[in-house]
């Protein structure tokens, strides 16, 4: 109840300062309000799909399947089955946090799991929904491309530099052990 | 507009293809999405004010003068940390952003913002420490910021 509560004194905020507003700046409260309501219709408009979207992700894709794909995959394969499992599931990033320090542990790539946390954070399907529809196609295109080029790179920089500076015994073992791995299971 | 009603019939093919493996699991999913909406209703509304008070009040040559060319590069520094700093839920943040560029913020500052609030997550940060490591943590949100200031700067470019 008390978080609940927490939640609300936003909106009710702001809805006091749309009161505020009213009596002091009319003029300003009505352009105010006429851009959130704008905003709220096209919001509407998408809000049905973006839901509905995560809730079948949620249900068809479990994620201790994501798991078991990813730590098998490896090399070019694995590193899109890593994009690929981090742009389907819903779910806040530090849900991917456990997951991919599990999957580290059973032998995953540290390349893999930058790719993974990176798709899970930056490249959802239903977040890429919204992004084309308010910026843009080329805008959304653009950041997608960019951001990919910008994991892997991330990833192999963070790779070698783990490999010589290990941060946890386990993280350098399982690393090691990937890399014996190359080939498709 | 036009990609809206593709996303839509899209997901009523996956939606009757969902019906007809499993009613149940459907069921599910739209139970799921009913709490998913719950649960962020107050943010989405209490966000949607705040885009309305920005937008109206602040005209669009102040979002110029704050976003536009002539703030130069440090506004993009600046909405870059603000974007590694804040968790905003895209639905709201991309509608903002893409208002703002359309009063005459830059690309290069509003793909800054954009970038470093997908990529980099100061909030999530500790508990990323816990399960990752520290070094793993530093390095990829560091990484994270420098990759979104060069994206940023690309998308200025091309865009």
């Amino acid at each position: 109840m008390k978080k609940r509560a927490g939640k609300v004194i936003l909106p009710i905020g702001i809805l006091l300062i749309y009161a505020v507003l009213a009596i002091w700046l009319p003029e300003a409260a009505e352009r105010s309000l006429k851009v959130t309501l704008d905003y709220a219709l096209e919001i509407l408009l998408i809000v049905p799909l973006v839901f509905l979207l995560m809730g079948l992700m949620e249900v068809w894709i479990p994620k201790d399947k994501v798991r078991q794909w990813l730590g098998k995959g490896s090399g070019v394969k694995g590193a899109v089955i890593s994009v690929l499992m981090g742009t389907l599931p819903t779910g806040p990033l530090y849900v991917a946090f456990p997951m991919a320090a599990g999957l580290i542990r059973k032998g995953a790539g540290i390349v893999n799991m930058v790719l993974f946390l990176g798709a899970w954070a930056a490249l959802k399907i239903p977040q890429l929904i919204t992004e084309i529809k308010f910026m843009g196609l080329p805008f959304a295109l653009t950041r997608f491309i960019l951001t990919l080029a910008a994991l892997l790179l991330t990833g192999l920089i963070m790779e070698a530099f783990l490999r010589r500076h290990p941060d946890k015994a386990w993280l350098v073992s399982s690393a090691a052990e990937s890399n014996k791995n190359g080939s498709n299971p | 507009m036009s990609t809206v009603v593709i996303v839509y019939v899209l997901l009523a093919v996956v939606l009757a293809a969902s019906l007809i493996k499993s009613r149940d699991k459907t069921k599910a999913a739209f139970v799921f999405a009913w709490k998913a909406l719950l649960k962020t209703a107050p943010a989405l509304l209490g966000m949607l004010g705040i885009v309305g008070l920005t937008l109206g009040l602040l005209p669009p040559e102040t979002i110029q003068k704050l976003l536009g060319e002539e703030a130069g590069f440090a506004a993009t520094l600046i909405a870059s940390v603000i974007g590694a700093i804040t968790l905003i839920p895209s639905l709201i943040a991309f509608p903002l952003a893409g208002s703002l560029l359309r009063s005459g913020a830059t690309v290069m500052t509003i793909s800054a913002f954009i970038t470093t609030l997908v990529m980099v997550g100061v909030v999530t940060a500790p508990m990323e420490m816990k399960t990752l490591g520290r070094k793993f943590t530093l390095l990829r949100n560091g990484l994270g910021f420098l990759s979104a200031l060069v994206i940023a700067g690309i998308m200025g470019v091309l865009l």
